[in-house]
């Protein structure tokens, strides 16, 4: 039987929307508020999916603290509490949550092989939430 | 083609444990909710059903009728229950969310009339839960 499962983690990090391939004037029309200068925070709720068949001995389909533990070394431990404009992750692009979901994607599907990844969801405030499966 | 979630919740205390595994490896496996004194949780679950709208009616499925199977299927045989010592198909398997969702799952599937049963989802604590679609 295959299920999914899905854990939540919360982290908090700052950013600020600009790019540089566009001019002040066009960054503060397409991010508005966003854009001031000196950035601005939020607390993230990732939600990472992964599947596969549960282990008939264990009724499990990957052990918990196998993901837990990845998520904090890998995804926590270099985003919470961080400006992310400043994480080389981001030299060459701009920290939206489009851009954060895929590549909170990327450094899971590279380094979680304890079960399938599926998604990856992130509420960036309570009302606004992104998903990237990959593709 | 329309969805349909109702969401009910039930508390139940359970442990991990599997017999064929000595008493380290149930420890290292399943941590502290290896504890054969039990622990509980407050579940929430989410049932979703899916199909085409009724065109006399305007519904997908008959609440009422989705809310008693629920409430005789699951809540009744679940709540304020033991689930490793109560629920008769965790005598052989370990009650974990992932089991969990599938036992619901195979309780409520076949009652349903119209609809059919899309998605089981457990959770087990708000930063946790299991989705099921009946897929082997």
């Amino acid at each position: 039987m295959k299920a999914h499962l899905t854990r939540r983690y919360i982290f908090s990090a700052s950013h600020r929307l600009h790019s540089d391939e566009l001019t002040d004037e066009q960054n503060l029309a397409v991010y508005g508020k966003c854009n001031n200068p000196h950035g601005h925070g939020h607390n993230y709720a990732l939600e990472v999916t992964i599947s596969g068949q549960v282990n008939p001995a264990t009724g499990m389909v990957c052990n918990l603290s196998n993901l837990d533990e990845t998520v904090h070394d890998e995804i926590l431990n270099r985003f919470d509490h961080v400006n992310l404009n400043l994480c080389a992750e981001f030299n060459a692009g701009v920290p939206t949550t489009e851009n954060l979901s895929a590549l909170i994607f990327d450094i899971l599907k590279r380094t979680f092989n304890s079960a399938h990844l599926e998604k990856v969801r992130i509420e960036e405030t309570a009302m606004n939430s992104f998903e990237y499966s990959g593709t | 083609m329309v969805y349909l979630t109702r969401k009910c919740e039930f508390s139940a205390s359970h442990y991990y444990h599997n017999p064929e595994f000595t008493e380290e490896e149930n420890r290292r496996v399943f941590g502290k909710c290896a504890n054969l004194n039990g622990h509980g949780h407050n579940y929430t679950l989410e049932v979703t059903v899916k199909g085409e709208v009724d065109r006399k009616t305007g519904f997908v499925v008959d609440l009422k009728e989705l809310k008693d199977i629920l409430n005789r299927e699951v809540v009744d045989a679940l709540d304020h229950r033991h689930l490793n010592k109560e629920v008769p198909e965790f005598a052989n398997q370990v009650p974990t969310t992932e089991n969990l969702a599938i036992v619901i799952w195979n309780r409520l599937d076949n009652h349903l009339r119209r609809a059919k049963l899309h998605r089981v989802r457990v959770y087990e604590l708000p930063d946790l839960f299991v989705d099921f679609y009946g897929e082997a």
